[in-house]
């Protein structure tokens, strides 16, 4: 199984939405949702400020409590690439999975299945990039097999100081934000 | 100084500014299945102890409630289910690590016995009961033949059921409010004390309800040491557990939380039975109500305040 993942440079990004936009009309995804959301998180005390701007989204956990507690098996980790996904024909709306997510990245469709981020796996299994990825006018979004030691990611990783989020809730995200 | 200010896109129905998604019936559901559970273990406790007689309400009246009450809360949960169809999806698998899945199973087995169980008591409550059919009645002194097995079946699933009730949401790590060990036997004991009011409203003899509200004031006892206990595992825990436990300890639950469950719900009926118990005041329904109030008012609140803390601030 391939680990696919994100890695994000948040010196770059400048917080355009562009992503946000991209995502919404490449996934339908309805009025009132998101799939993925822009941060803009201030720290220090002034005049000493660190600004990070952060597209953020399903963070595609390792160690997926969404995963764990669906009682039908909806949610799941994909075989193939490491991705969590949801099967809409399984799910109940029993929202567990939203209740279990600490980055609050799940919502209830309208049409009543849970829904997030998909890593655009419908794209990506053709061979081409998620569309949050593609659109970014920064080019600051890459994704790619964090297993892979030559993919860009992972060299990424390796050669820029780098966080993810909330580690500490024990999840093992697989988005890296580059500082 | 730290600012955390969102700019675009995060503005989802029940999810933000933090989450809604579960209403009245998640804490109505684990209402019911707490009390259910107390009245099933108690029945079936009293039955094997050879008390069917002497705590008659108890082990023969209260179960035949059950099944009402066990179809009232899967309504409820029924209701919660944003995919109403896909209910039967909880029955094509059983997933172990999932506490939803070991809830539904226990409720598709809990359901079944319990009725059994109501059917059984129903012949010695109402003397004119008659099964429509015979097969009926030969099913029936199968199940009374058998009746040792399904009471201990019936305590072995009834702590399940109460445990559960808590652990739905003990598991929840993202909801740091919720994520304590406590809550699974706060809720079980909790339960257990609310099936005690319900018999004790239900009870005719003063012998009963005084047995009864006995243990109840062991029951209630049993709560304050683990409500105090899991505000001391917060306080000791990650600062995220800190901030989870000022959300009763002057943050907004403090007052609900205080007045409704400790106080209404487990103090003043604590003190009416002990006075009660010593003749100091005339013996009343009124700690029976109590305490099922409190019971209903702390699912209420967990349930909303596991909703508001989360791990992003
Ligand atoms: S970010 Fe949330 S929804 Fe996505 S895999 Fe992790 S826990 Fe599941
Ligand atoms: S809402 Fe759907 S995907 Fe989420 S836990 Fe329930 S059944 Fe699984």
């Amino acid at each position: 199984m391939a680990r696919y993942g994100m890695v994000i440079d948040t010196k770059r990004c400048v917080g355009c939405a562009d992503c946000v936009v991209a995502c919404k009309t490449e996934n339908n995804v309805p009025d009132g949702y998101c799939r993925d959301w822009i941060v803009e998180d201030v720290r220090g005390n002034y005049p000493e400020l660190h600004m990070e701007i952060r597209s953020e989204r399903c963070n595609h956990c390792e160690n997926a409590p969404c995963v764990r507690c669906c009682p039908t098996g909806a949610s799941y980790t994909d075989e193939d690439y490491g991705v969590v996904l949801v099967d809409h024909d399984l799910c109940t709306g029993c929202k567990a999975c939203i209740a279990s997510c600490p980055y609050d990245a799940r919502y209830v469709h309208p049409e009543g299945y849970v829904d997030k981020c998909t890593f655009c796996m419908h794209r990506v299994r053709e061979g081409l990039q998620p569309a949050c990825v593609e659109v970014c006018p920064t080019k600051c979004m890459h994704f790619g097999d964090l297993d892979d030691p030559h993919s860009e990611v992972s060299k990424l990783i390796r050669s820029r100081p780098n966080h993810a989020l909330i580690p500490e809730a024990g999840t093992k995200p697989k988005i890296y934000y580059l500082l | 100084m730290q600012e955390l200010t969102i700019t675009s896109g995060r503005h989802m129905h029940h999810i933000d500014p933090h989450l809604t998604i579960w209403g009245w019936e998640i804490p109505v559901y684990l209402f019911l299945g707490g009390l259910v559970a107390g009245i099933l273990f108690f029945s079936a406790v009293y039955f094997l102890r050879g008390k069917s007689d002497e705590m008659r309400t108890t082990v023969r009246v209260a179960p035949l409630f059950v099944p009402f009450l066990l179809a009232t809360g899967l309504f409820a949960l029924f209701l919660d289910l944003e995919y109403k169809i896909h209910l039967f999806r909880f029955y094509t698998v059983i997933r172990l690590q999932s506490p939803m899945s070991w809830g539904s199973w226990t409720l598709g087995i809990i359901f079944p016995l319990s009725t059994l169980w109501a059917l059984m008591h129903a012949e010695s409550v109402f003397p004119n009961w008659r099964y429509p059919y015979k097969w009926m009645e030969q099913a029936m002194n199968f199940v009374k033949k058998y009746a040792k097995i399904l009471a201990w079946l019936l305590i072995y699933y009834a702590a399940i059921l109460g445990i559960y009730t808590g652990i739905l949401l003990s598991a929840f790590n993202a909801r740091p409010i919720w994520n304590t060990a406590i809550l699974g036997p706060l809720f079980l004991v909790s339960g257990f004390s609310t099936a005690l009011a319900f018999n004790m409203i239900l009870s005719k003899t003063k012998e009963e309800r005084h047995k009864l509200g006995k243990i109840d004031l062991m029951a209630i006892g049993t709560e304050l040491f683990l409500i105090i206990h899991m505000f001391m595992g917060f306080l000791a825990s990650t600062e995220i557990h800190v901030e989870a436990a000022q959300l009763f300890l002057g943050g907004p639950y403090t007052a609900p939380f205080w007045i409704f469950v400790v106080g209404v719900g487990l103090l003043i009926p604590a003190l009416i039975e002990v006075l009660d118990g010593m003749h100091k005041v005339k013996s009343t329904l009124v700690p029976a109500f109590l305490v099922l109030f409190g019971g209903l008012m702390l699912r209420f609140i967990i349930v909303d305040a596991g909703q508001f803390s989360s791990w992003i601030f």
